[in-house]
């Protein structure tokens, strides 16, 4: 058995315990380390498969939906001793048994019925990858090809913004979220909060800008930039934006309007709703790129920041 | 010249892999919070640093080597503040509860 093969298999390991321990877990909390766990050795298996673009977006999207998890657990653990005491009937279930069988076997079949070879459409985006200007496929089928996806997803991430806003309580809205910032009194978080975020906003804007022709991307460059705020905040150097604030309602709008106005200007230039004129399919996706991880910062930021609590001053 | 680099810096990943092991061992057999982290502060800043000073010798360039240092001293930086925060966090616990 070669080295490689005996790495894969360790991930593959590792995934099943991870995911494993996430389900069987008898608290909130230790089922999110689970899937914290779980997230990070996804990260690897998907380097293991040549595709850092989407490790790279693995290891965001699971450390960000971590600690979003790992609030709401600390938040319901006085309600969950009395939730775990109530047992479903034995009728209830059993269809759940049966339901999630059904969904695995399912999934099974659809697995093992794969075409060999599989459908690809690689040989296709490697043909058109020049017309784009760009040196990397994934970003080029995310932000040319595929472009009315990732649009969606920018404004999906601002509904669910809306969603977790919409929590607050009347006096509060408009308010900032969370205490009031207090200078941390532990020298280790002060430290980290001072050291980190000059090389995490580096990292951040690299991934960015490399995207066009390396792995990187927006989103996990964005990420990355809202953690830095979100360490700054802990450590009480920075306060929370009030979130009627008119410059960050702009900001976390700019990406999505800059998105839609390339998008129109495609009737006028080319032939469609996000196409783009033949040569500037590049600078055009960098104009996108820019607002978008702007917008996409702000709001990520303000997801873990949670709803407002304080009440505007006026 | 190169026989003997590759020797010593398969003794180093070597010896780094044994502190992970002992480090991961520690944190299940280890009795109360502040010896885990212990245990685990010490497998991350040494078994990463024996691991990167293995591999070393076999960066394709400099900057690779600059880049695997960086990842130790990140690393570093990241566990020791962890480290810290959950010790201090463990014993608040321990003088409230």
């Amino acid at each position: 058995m070669s080295a490689g093969l005996a790495l894969d298999a360790g991930i593959v390991a590792l995934l099943l315990c991870a995911a494993g321990a996430a389900v069987a877990a008898r608290s909130a909390f230790a089922g999110v380390v689970g899937f914290l766990a779980y997230g990070l050795a996804l990260a690897l298996a998907w380097v293991r498969l040549a595709a850092v673009d989407v490790a790279l977006t693995e290891a965001a999207v699971s450390a960000l939906t971590g600690v979003l998890l790992l609030g709401a657990a600390v938040r319901l653990r006085a309600s969950e001793a009395a939730v775990a005491a109530e047992r479903p009937s034995r009728g209830l279930r059993l269809a759940a048994a049966l339901l999630c069988s059904a969904v695995a076997a399912g999934l099974a079949a659809v697995v093992l019925a794969f075409a060999d070879p599989a459908p690809s459409l690689a040989p296709d985006a490697a043909r058109r990858l020049p017309a784009t200007g760009l040196d990397n496929p994934v970003t080029a089928a995310l932000l040319s090809w595929r472009a009315v996806d990732t649009l969606l997803e920018k404004v999906v991430l601002l509904a669910g913004l809306l969603a977790v806003w919409s929590l607050a309580h009347d006096r509060a809205w408009g308010g900032r979220p969370g205490p009031p910032p207090r200078a941390t009194r532990d020298g280790a978080l002060a430290l980290l909060a001072r050291l980190l975020p000059p090389i995490g906003i580096v990292t951040g804007v690299y991934l960015v800008w490399t995207a066009a022709d390396h792995p990187g991307g927006a989103f996990p460059g964005s990420t990355l930039l809202a953690a830095m705020w979100v360490l700054a905040r802990m450590a009480g150097a920075v306060d929370a934006p009030a979130v009627g604030d008119p410059r960050l309602r702009a900001a976390l709008v700019a990406g999505p309007l800059a998105f839609f106005a390339v998008g129109f200007a495609g009737y006028a230039w080319a032939d469609g709703f996000l196409a783009y004129p033949a040569g500037w399919a590049k600078p055009l996706i960098v104009a996108i790129e820019i607002p978008m991880t702007i917008s996409v910062a702000a709001a990520l930021a303000l997801l873990v920041a949670g709803p407002p609590v304080r009440a505007p001053s006026r | 010249m190169s026989a003997l680099l590759d020797g010593l810096g398969a003794a180093a990943i070597a010896a780094g892999a044994l502190f992970f092991l002992a480090g991961t061992v520690g944190l299940l057999r280890f009795p109360d919070p502040l010896s885990r982290v212990h245990a685990l502060a010490k497998a991350d800043a040494v078994g990463l640093g024996l691991i990167v000073l293995g591999l070393l010798p076999h960066a394709a360039d400099v900057a690779t080597g600059a880049k695997l240092v960086a990842v130790w001293a990140l690393v570093q930086l990241a566990g020791t503040a962890a480290s810290q925060l959950l010790a201090s966090a463990a014993r608040r616990g321990a003088a409230s509860g």
